[in-house]
């Protein structure tokens, strides 16, 4: 009874605590009951609170989550990703997730936000995150585009822009490439234009861009260990599957389309969204250039192109309400391909061996009682 | 025969005789192996082994979707000038209802729907296209047939419809011509509520106007709604003249709107709205003039293309 007293005295005193330090909290440095509320993750942040979220991420999870900055913006900002596992001696294999490529798409980097709160909340108590913890390394790049996200806070007239920071050449006045057409992945060739003031515009020339180039650098890094590539676009309710060029199938397109549809149908049992699931060509527009074809060419075997929500009533300004409901279902998408990815990766390598032991030892077993 | 030779073969004869009989037991265990091998990967299922990772690059294929026939599908390349230009040659025969002629076509009867339909309190989307077809019309364009469900945005009520498209070719190529027949869009009654709103805004005594709806977080006042939503309706009209095989539009925001003095009985407005094209990815501004009334519906009276004003892509004084 006097436990409990005490106990309850203590969590008590605990609270008031933490209350009294609310109040006084700088706006930019979230403590962690505020990261932890609800009401965070419902809305959208600009670059600043998204890199204070990101110190935060890593003081409150020292053991699991550090930080990468790996490139530089065309307006030399850094470009950082969270590395999130469980630590381990050897080399261990990696799932690759970027958002925010396309800077009007505000819910992509609200999404990565949320993935990454999810598995950081859920690992300890969830056999399945906890087991993929141990055997991957997921590398999250909440803002990829950071010159033109901040461009699309500045103001009312600038929230619908798309591409990078970099200025026109050769006389062009306007400004920006599109990051998704600067890869090296058939760069060029269809679904652009050489028109700097187009929004295919695809550069000077391929990974002109240093945001582009920043990507293709770590994936070229990494490839060996890489088992899926994610990279987070809206509007559309469409999963997207290599390549963008029309007339080419990936090697392992009927894997990627089971996986795929896999991936849509647990979305649809979160909230009953639909999301279509095909090569950009048949079911968008050919294009070429993109991140999601030179992750699939360099041979990383799943790579998925996510569009989330909606279908045109809102299109890039979906509403804060929106956004946790669309990264629940995405969230289901991603662990799909994930789990999928992971066991095909541990498992049937297990698998294998287990047949080969087991085989091993019963010839043995055999032959021996053969010959006594 | 000499000792050593006696030895010799004894020895020639025991180690034949060993090797005799461990091959024997080397085929027998084998065997034995083989079978046990065959047993146990029967039972034990893994998959594959994982893909092969070489930088090899993609097959060069024709990917076949088990649903669509396609009938000369191709897309073929020209360069024009300094840009790109794909033209593509358009499914003919059953469509594939995920692919994007399917959904295309079923945005343009959206539109369509929206023009006949749509009020501040109506606003049509499509949802699934279930099935349709396309042919060619000789010189002339290309028909669609498709069968949808749409969705109104305010009451949630669903209706199946059943569309026919024309898209004509050629020079001066004129808007696509929509026939369509729904069941169940009906059942959501707006009457009440665009009287209560006509009657509210038909005294020219207090003139509304606003802008920038949604705002950049997606957040619609509830107050503006109506004007939001009358907004995406006489876009419609637009969208709807605008559209063709290679288009997919939406209306992107409201910029502004305002009230004007109302006349012969319909509200009028001035709207400044941002259609987003798809498959260009082009915010596209134009302004309108659009009257309403519950009995005449959505009328837009002039439409004007705004300029694309690059100028104002220059960075801000300000960094973030």
């Amino acid at each position: 009874m006097m436990m409990l007293g005490l106990g309850s005295v203590g969590l008590v005193l605990l609270s008031l605590a933490v209350q009294s330090g609310h109040g006084a909290q700088d706006s930019a440095v979230w403590s962690r009951e505020e990261t932890t509320e609800r009401n965070y993750y419902t809305r959208y942040h600009n670059m600043s609170e998204i890199t204070a979220w990101m110190e935060q991420m890593k003081r409150e999870n020292p053991d699991v989550v550090s930080s990468m900055v790996y490139g530089q913006t065309y307006e030399r900002r850094n470009i950082t990703l969270l590395k999130i596992g469980l630590s381990s001696t050897g080399r261990k294999k990696a799932i690759w997730m970027d958002c925010g490529i396309h800077a009007r798409e505000w819910i992509a980097p609200a999404f990565c936000q949320y993935f990454v709160r999810e598995i950081l909340r859920t690992y300890k108590t969830d056999t399945k995150v906890n087991e993929m913890m141990k055997n991957l390394d997921f590398y999250i790049t909440p803002v990829l585009n950071v010159d033109g996200y901040i461009y699309s806070w500045h103001n009312e007239s600038t929230r619908l822009w798309r591409k990078s920071r970099s200025p026109g050449t050769g006389g062009c006045t306007c400004y920006g490439t599109d990051l998704n057409r600067n890869f090296y992945a058939n760069w060029g060739m269809v679904g652009v234009s050489t028109d700097c003031c187009n929004l295919f515009y695809c550069g000077t020339k391929a990974l002109s861009e240093s945001e582009a180039w920043a990507v293709t650098d770590m994936l070229g890094k990494m490839r060996e260990d890489i088992l899926a590539f994610l990279t987070i676009h809206s509007y559309g309710q469409q999963l997207l599957v290599p390549y963008g060029h029309p007339n080419t199938s990936a090697p392992n397109h009927d894997e990627l389309m089971e996986v795929g549809l896999g991936a849509a149908k647990a979305i649809k049992t979160v909230h009953g969204m639909d999301y279509t699931v095909g090569t950009s060509p048949d079911i968008l527009y050919p294009f070429s250039g993109s991140s999601q074809d030179f992750a699939r060419l360099i041979g990383i075997p799943l790579s998925f192109t996510f569009e989330l929500r909606d279908k045109g009533e809102h299109g890039f300004e979906l509403p804060e309400d929106q956004i946790q409901p669309t990264c629940e279902e995405a969230y289901a998408g991603a662990q799909h391909i994930i789990t999928y990815t992971h066991d095909k990766a541990f498992y049937s390598y297990a698998a294998t061996v287990r047949a080969t032991l087991w085989t091993t030892l019963l010839a043995a077993w055999v032959s021996s009682t053969i010959l006594l | 025969m000499p000792i050593y030779t006696q030895l010799a073969f004894l020895r020639t004869t025991q180690s034949s005789l060993a090797l005799v009989f461990c091959s024997q037991i080397l085929v027998w265990s084998m065997g034995w192996t083989l079978f046990i091998l065959l047993v146990v990967l029967t039972v034990v299922h893994g998959n594959p082994t994982m893909t092969v990772r070489t930088g090899s690059g993609p097959t060069v294929g024709f990917d076949q979707h088990p649903n669509s026939v396609p009938l000369g599908e191709d897309i073929q390349t020209t360069t024009e000038g300094e840009s790109e230009v794909v033209e593509e040659v358009m499914t003919t025969g059953v469509l594939n209802p995920s692919h994007y002629p399917a959904r295309r076509a079923a945005t343009v009867v959206q539109h369509y729907l929206n023009t006949r339909y749509g009020s501040p309190y109506r606003w049509i989307f499509f949802s699934t296209v279930h099935s349709g077809s396309s042919e060619d019309v000789a010189e002339m364009g290309r028909k669609y047939q498709l069968e949808l469900t749409v969705q109104e945005m305010i009451s949630n009520v669903s209706g199946q419809c059943s569309a026919e498209l024309f898209f004509p070719e050629g020079e001066g190529q004129s808007a696509p011509q929509v026939q369509a027949s729904c069941e169940g869009l009906h059942q959501s009654n707006t009457t009440a509520q665009e009287e209560a709103f006509y009657q509210q805004h038909r005294a020219s005594n207090n003139l509304v106007s606003g802008n920038n709806i949604p705002d950049s977080y997606g957040h619609v006042e509830p107050s503006m709604k109506p004007f939001w939503q009358l907004g995406g309706v006489a876009s419609s009209f637009i969208m709807l003249r605008e559209s063709n095989e290679s288009t997919l539009y939406n209306m992107a925001q409201v910029a502004n709107f305002t009230q004007l003095e109302t006349e012969k009985d319909q509200l009028r407005f001035n709207y400044h709205v941002l259609l987003h094209e798809m498959i260009s990815q082009e915010i596209i501004h134009w302004k309108l003039l659009v009257t309403w009334s519950p009995e005449q519906g959505v009328q837009v009276l002039q439409t004007e293309l705004q300029p694309k004003c690059h100028h104002c892509e220059a960075p801000p004084n300000t960094t973030n």
